[in-house]
């Protein structure tokens, strides 16, 4: 039984923490939050010369080809610190996206000023209100024009271009690139929950189009919200554990009838519940990791499980954290609201809770058929 | 990251599974009779001696105390060899539920006190089957505050008398041997009166009472002590040091204790997909299938919490707190969806007959006695203290008792 990272990775996991503990403070994202800039550019950049953005992508396209853990390692430190940055966008959805469905040539032009930092991807799916699901997709591709309404676009004002969903002439359902700053695209930024993540309304006219050669279907899309759905849950598991860190260190230091909150049940056993709804996703997560990294047929299993443990408890901890911190807690100066706004944006990227849920037991099904 | 043994670990596991092979039935898929993990009382000596059978076979081929020494008749194996072999076992319908107290609290307590002339006498025979020893700490007014006990030990010539009453005492009505905490001077604060024996059951003066619980069996009992003489000789640590001694014994309790047995998601997955509601099939049901995932999670963090446990022993390391969650977590979840099991029957959900009940009635009892999985070893409040003081490392409580002699401590009239 191995069911931990390797020596290497838990190396990249303490340079990772301490690099961001130092670089990533709570001040640095609030700047971001409160400036709408959408991502701290140097911050990135840093990120990009370390050689983080190319972990999973394979040395012939840039990358560093450590594998699938390491960005789930380093997705968790990520999470911890809030880093504000279009990570998920480019990393876990757009740069997966081409290496599941890009032609070799494709992945080629598009990937290596991914993994430089130079270039930033994104995922654009939803058209409004609503789950992943293909009746949503209406945006149109003919004669390599695309035409339609993507929104929310994670990252969508940042990123240089966008994998979009859309069908094409027979209806049929692809992924195409599109690039953001050319002809026939029209971004406007959305109010946000989470003013520290980037959020667009991109309206596209006639854009020049290239379909990634393998997407044929919505099957695609499944594989890769699969796929995201566990970095994504480390993502979530740092930001839950940051959140119980930050509840602990404050009962231990707040006063009340003469003992340090801690001391009561009804904050031990509130921090307990917490501790536990993380281990479990932690857990899950893991899991995750191994058939991401494996290439398990239990991939769409363990994706959906990871994402439903870790979204329940990044908002668990989030909410609970608030209430430890009492009235401080909601306040616009404290930091609390940071993870809270996080975890609901962060459970709704790539659709939410019950869609999740539904979808697991789906996969389950299907993994049991009678 | 991989879920191979190593190649001893490997070698073991294919010993393991001759020894099975050999000597036991593996379990059916449908098999539902290893459900119950108590002894039925209706055969109850029958079932004892299949259960010592069954024990001394694992102790002549070495397995029944894999980390113990080897001269102890232990196998003198590793932590994980310990949970390969429980892993392989689980898939074979061996007796279980009579020896574990013994072996896992009450002999390991031995180990750290008693004399190597006891250790002599009582080991081994505990470790074949030929002794079940049972565990004397609950009382009546004392449950998660255990130092608050009143059963009395005064000390007469060599002997000491013990006066009082244990409770939730499992497999007293046919242990032979007990561990035993007991008050030795009301004139100080709680944990520094007590004192710690083993004694013989078949001691003048014993009395067992089987207690009858909500799921009509009786897996408890109590124990009721008038002037039973117990030697000095039979003392473990020092007077007064009792609780020191019996953190030992519960240390090696919250190692034992894990997953609440019953239903579990398999079996609720596979009722939703039988039974119909209005609708259709019940897993059809959106709000069904919400609280199906939520199982799922639960049921599979937990196994794969198990493998980060299984994973920091096989490297030789110490477990991390993980471990404290299981039956946190697995008791409330086994009482959900023997709940939930019942609801998706309909106006037929209160039947236990067998002619309507699906799954012979298993969500009905599994209701039934799922509450005392969630006070038992360890209730859900004291685990949720347990992860909060040595897990997150946050105070302990207010003990307004702490420095007050026991016999000034207000009782309740419960």
């Amino acid at each position: 039984m191995n069911f931990d990272f390797s020596d290497d990775l838990k190396m990249l996991r303490e340079q990772a923490r301490k690099f961001l503990a130092g670089r990533c403070s709570r001040q640095v994202v609030r700047k971001v939050f409160e400036g709408g800039a959408g991502y701290d550019s140097e911050l990135w950049a840093e990120i990009a010369r370390m050689g983080w953005l190319g972990t999973a992508i394979p040395e012939a396209y840039g990358g560093s080809g450590v594998g699938y853990d390491g960005v789930c390692v380093l997705a968790e430190e990520l999470g911890y610190v809030l880093a504000p940055v279009p990570f998920s966008s480019s990393i876990y959805l757009a740069a997966e996206a081409i290496l599941i469905a890009g032609s070799e040539a494709q992945k080629q032009k598009l990937l290596p000023p991914m993994t430089d930092g130079s270039r930033i991807g994104t995922f654009a799916l939803a058209e409004g209100l609503g789950n992943p699901h293909p009746e949503h997709i209406k945006a149109k591709v003919a004669s390599g024009r695309l035409t339609g309404t993507k929104m929310p676009v994670p990252d969508g004002e940042i990123a240089h271009f966008a994998v979009v969903a859309a069908r094409d002439e027979t209806d049929d359902i692809g992924l195409y690139v599109v690039e953001l700053s050319g002809q026939g695209v029209a971004r406007t930024r959305l109010k946000g929950i989470d003013p520290a993540r980037n959020q667009a309304k991109i309206v596209f006219d006639g854009a020049p189009a290239e379909r990634l050669e393998g997407a044929r279907g919505y099957a695609v899309i499944g594989e890769l919200i699969d796929r995201a759905a566990i970095l994504m849950a480390f993502e979530q598991v740092g930001g839950a554990q940051a959140c119980l860190d930050m509840a602990k260190a404050y009962a231990m230091d707040r006063y009340a009838f003469g003992r340090p909150i801690a001391a009561f049940q009804a904050i031990k056993h509130k921090l307990a519940d917490v501790y536990v709804a993380i281990e479990l996703a932690r857990s899950n997560a893991y899991y995750g990791a191994w058939a991401i990294a494996a290439g398990a047929a239990e991939l769409p299993v363990a994706g959906a499980a990871a994402r439903v443990a870790a979204t329940d408890a990044f908002h668990l901890a989030s909410k609970e954290n608030i209430q430890t911190h009492g009235g401080i807690g909601f306040t616009w100066e404290a930091d609390c609201h940071f993870y809270y706004r996080r975890s609901k944006l962060l459970a709704a990227s790539i659709g939410s809770a019950p869609y999740w849920k539904d979808r697991l037991i789906a996969a389950l099904e299907r993994r049991n058929a009678p | 990251m991989d879920f191979h043994d190593t190649p001893e670990e490997a070698q073991f596991r294919a010993e393991v599974r001759r020894f099975l092979e050999d000597n036991a039935t593996r379990k059916s898929t449908t098999e539902t009779a290893h459900r119950g993990r108590y002894i039925p009382d209706a055969n109850m000596t029958q079932s004892l001696a299949r259960a010592k059978e069954w024990q001394a076979k694992k102790a002549d081929a070495g397995f029944a105390a894999i980390t113990w020494p080897k001269k102890w008749g232990g196998r003198g194996g590793s932590p994980i060899e310990q949970v390969i072999y429980n892993q392989e076992e689980a898939n074979y319908a061996v007796p279980r539920g009579v020896f574990e107290i013994g072996l896992g609290m009450c002999i390991p307590t031995m180990m750290a006190y008693a004399t190597s002339e006891q250790l002599e006498r009582h080991v081994r025979p505990a470790l074949r089957g030929e002794d079940v020893w049972c565990q004397l700490f609950s009382e009546p007014t004392a449950g998660s505050d255990l130092a608050g006990l009143r059963t009395r030990a005064e000390r007469s010539g060599d002997d000491w008398i013990v006066n009082g009453q244990k409770i939730w005492t499992s497999g007293a009505h046919f242990a032979d041997f007990g561990i035993i905490v007991t008050r030795t001077d009301p004139n100080v604060p709680k944990h520094q009166g007590l004192t710690f024996f083993f004694l013989s059951m078949k001691s003048p003066g014993i009395e067992v009472r089987r207690i009858k619980q909500i799921s009509g069996t009786s897996n408890f009992n109590e124990v009721f002590f008038t002037d039973v003489r117990v030697p000095d000789s039979q003392r473990l640590g020092k007077v007064g040091d009792g609780w020191k001694v019996s953190l030992t014994t519960l240390m090696n309790e919250r190692l034992a204790v894990g997953d609440a047995p019953g239903p579990d998601f398999d079996d609720i997955f596979a009722l939703t997909r039988s039974l119909e509601l209005d609708e259709g099939p019940a897993i059809r049901n959106p709000a069904v299938r919400e609280k199906l995932a939520d199982w799922y999670v639960k049921t599979v963090g937990l196994k794969y919490t198990k493998f980060r446990t299984m994973t920091a022993l096989s490297r030789g390391q110490t477990p991390g707190p993980e471990a404290s969650i299981t039956k946190l977590v697995s008791a409330s979840k086994l009482q959900e969806i023997a709940s939930c099991g019942i609801d998706l029957m309909g106006m037929s959900g209160g039947v236990m007959d067998g002619e309507i009940a699906p799954m012979e009635a298993w969500f009905q009892e599994a209701l039934l006695y799922a509450p005392g999985m969630r006070i038992a070893g360890g209730s859900d409040e004291i685990l949720r203290n347990i992860i909060a003081e040595r897990v997150l490392g946050m105070p302990g409580d207010i003990r307004p008792d702490k420095d007050v002699p026991f016999r000034e401590l207000k009782s309740g009239k419960r």
